[in-house]
């Protein structure tokens, strides 16, 4: 995974919910690209015309709230999205996101001012997510290292697998040196 | 050291520790895992993915036919072929099988496969209705199902805990929907993101199983992770009864919440104080009483999903409907929840007056919930339905309009073609036991 994204946002408000992203009369199909075909089409018609690879999406409160339909993530990575900034996020999509390798930003104020089109430079290591053409910085809230390790590992399922094949124990190792935040409320 | 609510006693058992705290990451062991006929496919290609042969444990699994069930066209039908050939090829003997199954959320408590005390992990957001047995309950996706499927455990941060206290008693036609959307409302769509709501309060000493999960079921709908009812005699008898019908007799565990345990927020409901609620288009937290909504007219009614369609919630519908007729312009649609309910509600009589009233009673599924098939809405059409989510497209078109309440308030809404006040029908509103029994 790259730890720097950079590219044209494509910006929601609040309470986007994944009957939007995904609307369940195409959940027939597993497919990513069928579900790609279709993303985002109750809310924004045009979204599937002009994503292009690369694009971001900056969104509101709430995102991804309702179904804990995984074709949402699906589609929206399919879709060539590389990374989603919110204000908040709901944490069935949260999870789901992280797990099928799409990264995905918590950021407060992220939408102030902010405009389809624009440029945004996530830099997810250091944590911050930049409005470029407003010139404006936004402290993103941390993932701790373990989610980290998933995105690295392009999901959950490597991440177990890889844990499996090292005839370890699946855990979330979280370690001495790294105090368990009691204020990181992503799951 | 501060006490310990019901949910963290229930994770920290499920991780081996002695205490949790919120915010701690924690391993947790699963007692049940389930998945439906639209996620189940999706978590077993991930499984696949592992080259693992067997589940961890095929009779903690649940694998439940209910969106797309009966299969609506040759996709769905595919869907199912693929969790039910899973099922059979890993020994999961907890399939259900259309015609002896249902939407999976009623269905599990009813078999005695949902638990107090248990750690219940569903690959759908509505799996947080198992906690209204006293169980920790909540949704997942299917990546994390299938790992789950893998290796019997997930990934949890211990949620902190906003606490919910019922006081007083419930008016006529109010039930626990009216109460968890009147909460909904109060705190708002993500108002308990991340957290676990407790709900407890004298009041629920007037609810029944039927009602409390409906409480739990919209936990998901605040945004919040779990929702849970302590276990009080109501629960016990319910589960005993329900695990001598099914001769199932897992142990289970009864935990209550310390009285100094700690709080994110309390919230006190005085539940004297509510009427039906409706919820108007296109967010669950736009609640309001009845009484003061306007008085749209509808072109559908449906008394269906995991959120009201029980034996109470089919009992109150029939009470107003039985001798009277839908309003001719209203499509009436009833869809009890499980194969067990719809026997029930036949041998009580309750789906000949349903289909007397001019309603369409079909088998169990989630079917029009989710827009998904018997039942889909066209452009602008207007829908009062006893389900829980009326976002946008959620029924169908877009552009079509979806208000949630009570069962009661839907059948009054079916007979007079316009949402309406169950009071507005002129028949007394029915007294419920705490068995969901009209008195
Ligand atoms: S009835 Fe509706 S809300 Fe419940 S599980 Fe089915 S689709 Fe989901």
């Amino acid at each position: 995974m790259t730890d720097v994204i950079e590219g044209p946002a494509h910006v929601y408000g609040d309470n986007v919910d994944t009957d939007v992203i995904i609307p369940a009369r195409y959940l027939t199909t597993i497919d990513p690209a069928e579900l790609a075909a279709h993303c985002l089409e109750d809310l924004d018609p045009d979204f599937v015309k002009r994503c292009r690879f690369g694009d971001v999406i900056v969104a509101g409160r709430n995102f991804g709230s309702g179904s804990s339909r995984e074709h949402a993530p699906i589609a929206i990575k399919a879709s060539g999205i590389a990374c989603i900034v919110a204000e908040s996020f709901a944490r069935i999509f949260y999870r789901n996101a992280i797990n099928v390798g799409l990264p995905i930003v918590e950021c407060e104020g992220i939408t102030d001012g902010a405009e389809s089109g624009q440029v945004f430079r996530v830099d997810l290591a250091a944590g911050v997510v930049e409005n470029v053409a407003r010139g404006r910085s936004h402290a993103a809230t941390p993932l701790p290292s373990f989610m980290k390790e998933i995105l690295d590992a392009g999901g959950l399922m490597p991440w177990v697998k890889r844990s499996l094949d090292a005839g370890g124990e699946v855990s979330v190792g979280v370690s001495a040196d790294e105090p368990v935040q009691a204020d990181w409320r992503l799951d | 050291m501060p006490g310990q609510t019901i949910t963290e006693k229930i994770l920290a058992r499920a991780s081996g520790n002695e205490v949790v705290r919120p915010g701690d990451l924690i391993m947790a062991k699963v007692d049940l895992a389930m998945g439906n006929d639209v996620t189940a496919p999706v978590a077993i290609a991930r499984y696949r993915e592992l080259g693992i042969e067997n589940v961890w444990d095929p009779a903690k699994v649940a694998l439940v036919p209910s969106h797309f069930s009966p299969a609506k066209d040759i996709a769905s039908a595919k869907l199912g072929m693929t969790m039910r050939e899973f099922a059979y090829e890993q020994g999961i003997e907890h399939y259900f099988e259309l015609g002896r199954g249902g939407i999976e959320h009623i269905l599990l408590p009813e078999q005695a496969l949902a638990l107090p005390g248990h750690v219940i992990i569903g690959a759908d957001s509505h799996s947080c209705t198992y906690g209204a047995l006293g169980a920790f309950s909540t949704g997942v996706g299917s990546t994390d199902l299938a790992a789950v499927l893998a290796t019997g455990k997930i990934w949890l941060r211990v949620p902190e805990s906003v606490r919910f206290v019922y006081e007083g008693v419930p008016n006529p036609w109010v039930i626990g929907k009216d109460l968890i959307l009147s909460v909904i409302g109060l705190v708002g769509d993500e108002g308990c993101s991340y957290q676990a709501m407790e709900h407890t309060g004298p009041a629920l000493g007037h609810l029944s199983m039927d009602s409390r999960f409906t409480l739990t079921n919209m936990a998901i709908e605040a945004g919040a992770k779990s929702g849970i009812v302590v276990p009080d005699q109501i629960t016990l008898d319910y589960v005993k009864q329900r695990q001598e019908l099914h001769r199932r007799f897992t142990d289970y565990y009864v935990y209550d919440s310390d009285p100094d345990a700690e709080y994110a927020a309390t919230h006190t409901v005085d539940v004297s104080a509510l009427e039906p609620q409706v919820s108007l288009p296109s967010l669950p937290s736009k609640s309001q009483p009845v009484s003061t909504a306007e008085r749209v007219k509808v072109d559908q009614v449906f008394i269906g999903s995991c959120t009201n369609a029980k034996m109470e919630d089919l009992r109150i519908a029939a009470h107003i409907l039985r001798g009277r007729k839908a309003d001719p312009r209203v499509r009436l649609m009833v869809i009890p929840a499980t194969q067990e309910i719809w026997k029930q509600a036949n041998r009580e009589g309750l789906l000949d007056v349903f289909a007397e009233a001019g309603a369409t009673v079909s088998t169990p599924t989630c079917g029009p919930c989710l827009g998904g098939h018997m039942g889909v809405l066209g452009p602008d059409e207007v829908c009062v339905s006893t389900s829980n989510r009326n976002y946008v497209g959620r029924m169908g078109d877009k552009t079509a309009k979806v208000y949630l309440v009570n069962p009661a308030v839907a059948a009054a809404t079916a007979v007079l073609g316009r949402l309406s006040h169950p009071d507005e029908i002129g028949v007394e509103a029915p007294r419920l036991n705490t068995v969901g029994e009209l008195v």
